[in-house]
């Protein structure tokens, strides 16, 4: 156990009250005011708003299989850079992590970088191939005590196969996280379809493909009785559908990416493949109905679908570049930015929809706690009030595929408490934490 | 004008300039000495990612006939196929000082990348994109129609536009960059364009197109039309359930000799143009192709006009074109 001590002096919690926050062993040691403690390291927090760790249920480390993209230990500097202090690992590796022995692999090098939690995601089929189901037991009662399964850059678009898939996870409190895409309706496809693929001559992704899927999944979630969580959400009709499913009582969760809550289409005029990612960017209305979503609460999460690649991949032909974006170190900025200060949603939802609900999706139980005394010390400090551009260069990520190259954003994390232990601090930045402190 | 991308880029007055160059670069054509020395010792390289023997054909002749030194640069196999990536090759003909690149591409938007990436400094010209652009494509069908109208009401092509032309674009607009860029192009310069196609190969959300849009050709065709551009269908359309065979597809959207006898029992003034190359009796009939009707070879001539005016106007300054006096414009 480190016996360091921090005093975060003057937080506002949740947007709300302000108090002082001391973190002793790993845990929330005491929250009220003018608390003094000998020999711990103040933290001067005036102005910042204090959030539980957040916690991202849709990340791509890339290892194994692509180190040159990101790797477990960049992969979690960069969550830990964006205020986050757990993420779940998108299965889609290479080899696929469809057994015990891969899931058990990657939580290991997470807990060995100590910049963040790292659960992984189980495939929900072998390789992802969508012929048979994975070992999801397995995988479950591993180390990595998996809970969410997904397919995520391939949609399991076999019914059978994900009724199968919804039922058999009940086993464990499992939930499927659907990757809502109509293979034979999207093949080839390059971006959203609709007035710019029509003037650009890029094959469209048509929002049915996804809202197909979604209304299928939502009813085969209800006839099972099980839980199914839809990977980021990006159309209007996507947020009707689920908005209806919710209203009959599924089981069913919804996740936003940052970069549909603020781009659009038009944004591929240029053919920058920065811009190329899966779902595709939608248009202005769709942007607007998911932001509507989130609000209402018919969207749970916001889940960065962090998607870093080599420059290589994305410094070409459209066509022949790879999809998606890097979201980790800018996602915090972007909700600000899109929801905090349109009115939608206050801090005390941002807590909820980026640690809480996610925790609770991919039940991850000493994440998203409220920030009380005796829960662990998973804290984000964020200033609301600072201004940065954005400079992928100087991310941790190894991926400088960021779509907010030269935007300036708002807000920027000055400090993550990670069990305890400062990621960051004075906004930049620190160590992990040390695996020999942990009780785990 | 640095770059010649898309139509749509083009001003009314840009256009018209272009094609009012172009009439100009035609006469030279028609000399025994077929040859200007405006790009003498300049280089142009033709990067073809795409096989496409007419169209590199066109720019060579256009190129050589205004002195330029010409390179062929065959780069079949792009990154997309894993050789060279287009930045490499790109950045290789910057190094040799290329002074303008002609490039045609599979990938829609990869001429854009080529001129805004920073990668290269010269002009570049698209030779047709993807499913995008085919900008010189639409010019040489523009300077085709507006051939056609000044000999039936015998006014001059020059500074003229197509304003009050009735054309119809018929076919395969989905992967049509030539469809495309005619849109944009010939809307621009003032004429009424209605597109003709099967709803499968009509792109979904072109609401916002300056066009009518029609499903049946004879429909279309029982209005008075200035010309019927025919579009190319491609075999690997066939098998993708973009319409049942190829001929119920020729039976309602091909230019068939019944249909060219209605034209001519009408006795309509109605040109028949297509891109090449054709499909005969499939999107066009044979009949339709040779009738006195077809400026298909006459597309082709002006395609060496057009490309000459555009490598002119894109690689000469205003001084440089006031020395040529062939080209000097009237006004």
């Amino acid at each position: 156990m480190s016996n360091q001590k921090y005093l975060i002096r003057g937080a506002n919690l949740l947007g709300e009250e302000t108090a002082d926050i001391l973190v002793a062993d790993g845990t929330i040691a005491r929250i009220g005011q003018g608390i003094e403690a000998d020999g711990a390291d103040v933290v001067e927090a005036q102005g910042l708003v204090a959030l539980p760790g957040l916690v991202d249920v849709h990340t791509h480390l890339r290892e194994p299989g692509r180190e040159d993209a990101e790797t477990v230990e960049t992969g979690t500097r960069a969550a830990a850079a964006g205020g986050y202090t757990a993420v779940c690992a998108m299965a889609n590796s290479n080899p696929v992590a469809d057994t015990a022995g891969l899931v058990e692999q990657v939580w290991e090098l997470g807990r060995q970088a100590g910049w963040a939690d790292v659960h992984p995601i189980g495939a929900v089929t072998v390789g992802l191939e969508g012929e048979r189901l994975s070992e999801i037991g397995a995988m479950a009662d591993s180390r990595a005590a998996v809970r969410m399964f997904s397919d995520d850059g391939k949609c399991v678009h076999n019914a059978v196969l994900m009724r199968r898939a919804l039922e058999y996870v009940k086993t464990f409190d499992g939930v499927v996280a659907q990757h809502a895409q109509e293979p034979l309706l999207t093949d080839g496809a390059q971006m959203n379809e609709g007035s710019v693929s029509a003037d650009l001559g890029l094959a469209g992704w048509p929002a049915v493909a996804e809202e197909a899927i979604i209304a299928r999944d939502v009813l085969l979630a209800q006839h099972v009785g099980s839980r199914v969580h839809i990977c980021h959400v990006s159309t209007q009709g996507s947020v009707e559908i689920i908005r209806w499913a919710k209203q009959r009582g599924v089981d069913v969760t919804a996740e936003v990416t940052p970069h549909h809550l603020l781009l659009t289409d038009e944004s591929v005029r240029s053919y920058d493949p920065v811009y190329k990612v899966n779902p595709p960017l939608r248009t202005r209305e769709d942007v607007e109905a998911l932001r509507d979503a989130v609000a209402d609460g018919t969207i749970d999460v916001v889940g960065t679908d962090h998607a870093p690649h080599p420059v290589e991949a994305k410094e070409c032909e459209w066509a022949c570049a790879a999809m998606g974006m890097t979201g980790l170190e800018t996602a915090l900025s972007i909700v600000q930015q899109t929801l905090v200060e349109t009115g939608r949603i206050g801090w005390g939802d941002v807590a909820r929809i980026m640690s809480t609900e996610p925790a609770r999706i991919a039940r991850i139980d000493d994440q998203g706690r409220p920030l009380a005394e005796g829960e662990p010390a998973n804290i984000v400090l964020v200033d609301p009030a600072a201004h940065r551009v954005v400079e992928p260069e100087k991310h941790q990520s190894k991926g400088r595929n960021s779509p907010y190259r030269s935007l300036e954003i708002p807000g920027a994390v000055q400090a993550t408490f990670f069990k305890g232990h400062p990621t960051v601090l004075d906004g930049h930045i620190n160590t992990p934490r040390a695996l020999v402190a942990q009780a785990d | 004008m640095k770059h010649l991308l898309d139509t749509r880029d083009l001003s009314l007055e840009e256009a018209v300039q272009v094609l009012d160059t172009a009439d100009s670069m035609a006469e030279v054509g028609t000399r025994e000495v077929k040859k200007l020395p405006a790009l003498r010792g300049r280089t142009v390289v033709n990067l073809f990612f795409e096989d496409s023997t007419r169209t590199r054909i066109s720019f060579e002749t256009a190129e050589k006939r205004l002195s330029a030194d010409v390179i062929n640069f065959a780069a079949k196999g792009s990154s997309v196929s894993k050789g060279e990536s287009l930045k490499d090759t790109a950045q290789t003909l910057e190094a040799i000082n290329a002074d303008a690149i002609v490039i045609r591409h599979p990938a829609s938007g990869a001429p854009a990348r080529l001129a805004s990436s920073g990668w290269i400094s010269s002009p570049v010209i698209n030779a047709g994109d993807g499913t995008h652009a085919h900008p010189t494509q639409a010019l040489l069908d523009a300077m085709t129609l507006r051939q056609h109208r000044s000999r039936l009401d015998g006014r001059p092509t020059q500074g003229s536009d197509l304003r009050g032309m009735r054309v119809a674009l018929v076919g395969d607009v989905l992967h049509s960059r030539v469809a495309r860029s005619n849109v944009w192009l010939l809307s621009l310069l003032g004429a009424h364009v209605t597109l003709v196609s099967p709803p499968t190969l009509l792109p979904v959300g072109i609401e916002d197109w300056p066009v009518e849009v029609r499903y049946s050709l004879d429909e279309a065709m029982a209005q008075e039309l200035d010309a019927i551009m025919m579009l190319r269908i491609q075999r690997e359309r066939m098998h993708a359930a973009f319409f049942p065979s190829s001929e119920e597809y020729a039976r309602l959207w091909g230019l068939t000799p019944e249909r060219l006898a209605l034209l001519d029992s009408r006795g309509a003034e109605t040109a028949i143009l297509h891109p090449g190359p054709m499909n005969r009796g499939l999107e066009i009939s044979s009949a339709a192709a040779d009738s006195p009707r077809s400026l298909v070879l006459d597309q082709v001539t002006n395609g060496v006009s057009v490309r000459m005016s555009v490598l002119y106007h894109l690689m000469t300054g205003p001084q440089e074109q006031d020395r040529i006096p062939a080209l000097q414009r009237t006004s």
